[in-house]
């Protein structure tokens, strides 16, 4: 049922992004920055978390123009952020033509019950996930590929390792059940069986499961990608650094490198000043952008 | 036989997976050393942008022309621009190793995504294009293994073949034993 021919071009899109670093960009300089560094995919917003974080306000899907630009200025994939349930900002972007949409929430939901039903779109989406039951009911959804939420714009790892993490190993768990106790771990999870025995038959999600959240070096991004993440997303990371030219090649390097501590340190050696870090348990819970969607 | 995937960004592990289901043995290339050890390399989809400049990154350009002086290569879509002679929209570096002229992202964006169905000799193929380029051109001595609304999809000259579609992202396994069976025929 999930596997028909739309879905396997969206997913297929996804495959091509694999082993890729996919960086925020507010503007067309910075968008050509990225793709002369390697980056396989952009994503067009007006704020990266980081500001998003420090000004505050409503975050709403980018000014049309930046993302048309944008697309005008690279010959790579680019992705722009559609609030969560916001599906008509999604419908928007996918008039734009643009190549993914980021069911994000980085930007303020516009829906506290339902997510965009995704399926209805010809365009594909990435939503964020924090664990299994999550990642699921996001692909049953319609979601294309699959990224950790980490905490955006924090430039602290920490929140993207623990997601990572839980997906990875609620994964593994479900290899070694018997069915009947696949369908109350499907209850449990709040997701399709189906989709629990596919995970449960390969011990992977049925679509690619990137990284996102908090990646701020060369290090951060190999670090996902051991724990099992097959790509990463890099937000405040590149621009709101002291180099973002050496750092996006850096990076770049790290993620097809990530398995490789000499090329890791010759990556690690080429950049300067990261962006400044928070510490997550100093947010208050209503400065989490990570809970929000469900 | 070894056959190598180049592992720099892409889908390379569906090459793999797909190599496997052949009997083939498959193992990820990301450097000069892993390129020495393997009978032929094939070159996966992903973003060939981001595949030119890790191969500047890590010094493989050289590596891989010699390579492929004497052991075939196999392109799928961003690999298929890597090999050309010639490629445009716009105009990138590449491996020349096909006479043909590509033309990147020539259907379009991602909305412009599509699969069809191909006729081979031995029956139709499911052919899924992403984001694909469009070979414009041929030279005398490529040969058209499948084509597409008149376009060439599949081509092949001498030990070296590429598709503008991905096989490894499809059931059948026809096009990977074609190369396969290349890489076999190729005197040791």
């Amino acid at each position: 049922m999930y596997f028909d021919e739309p879905f396997r071009l969206k997913v297929g899109l996804a495959e091509m992004l694999k082993g890729g670093v996919i960086m925020d960009v507010t503007n067309v300089e910075q968008a050509v920055i990225a793709e002369n560094a390697g980056a396989c995919a952009v994503m067009a917003l007006e704020r990266v978390p980081a500001d998003i974080r420090k000004e505050g306000g409503v975050a709403r899907m980018a000014n049309i123009r930046i993302i048309r630009d944008i697309m005008g200025a690279v010959s790579i994939p680019v992705m722009a952020k559609a609030r969560i349930g916001h599906f008509t900002e999604a419908r928007v972007l996918e008039a734009l033509g643009v190549d993914y949409v980021d069911e994000s929430e980085v930007l303020t939901p516009a829906d506290e019950e339902h997510h965009i039903d995704k399926r209805g779109f010809k365009i594909p989406f990435v939503c964020g996930a924090r664990n299994l039951g999550e990642a699921l009911r996001r692909i049953a959804e319609g979601a294309a590929m699959i990224r950790t939420k980490g905490e955006a714009g924090s430039g602290n790892i920490v929140e993207a390792v623990r997601h990572i993490r839980t997906i990875v190993k609620e994964m593994r768990q479900l290899t070694v059940l018997g069915h009947e106790e696949l369908v109350a771990e499907s209850k449990k999870l709040q997701a399709p069986l189906e989709l629990v025995e596919m995970v449960a038959k390969t011990g992977k999600l049925p679509v690619p499961n990137f990284s996102a959240g908090g990646i701020a070096t060369p290090a951060d991004a190999a670090l996902v990608m051991q724990l099992g993440a097959e790509a990463v997303f890099v937000g405040s990371g590149i621009f709101k650094s002291s180099d973002p030219e050496a750092r996006a090649k850096a990076i770049v390097k790290a993620a097809t490198y990530y398995q490789d501590p000499v090329k890791l340190l010759e990556a690690s050696e080429e950049v300067g000043k990261a962006m400044d870090g928070l510490d997550i348990r100093q947010l208050g819970e209503n400065e989490l952008l990570q809970t929000r969607g469900w | 036989m070894k056959i190598g995937v180049l592992a720099l960004q892409g889908d390379f592990e569906k090459h793999r997976e797909k190599l496997r289901e052949l009997g083939a043995e498959a193992v990820e290339v990301r450097s000069a050393g892993e390129l020495a050890g393997v009978d032929g390399l094939i070159i996966p989809g992903g973003e060939s942008s981001t595949m030119l400049k890790l191969i500047d990154y890590t010094g493989l350009w050289d590596s891989l022309r010699e390579f492929a002086a004497s052991k075939p290569v196999f392109g799928t879509c961003a690999g298929a621009i890597l090999m050309a002679s010639e490629v445009t929209n716009p105009g990138q570096q590449s491996l020349a190793l096909l006479d043909i002229a590509v033309e990147r992202n020539a259907y379009g964006r991602q909305i412009d995504s599509h699969i069809s169905r191909l006729e081979l000799e031995d029956g139709p193929v499911e052919a899924v294009f992403i984001r694909a380029p469009v070979i414009r051109r041929t030279g005398p001595s490529v040969r058209v293994l499948a084509s597409d609304h008149g376009d060439p999809v599949w081509v092949e000259q001498g030990m070296h073949m590429a598709a503008t579609f991905h096989p490894e992202l499809t059931e059948d396994g026809r096009v990977h034993r074609h190369f396969v069976d290349k890489v076999g025929s190729q005197p040791k």
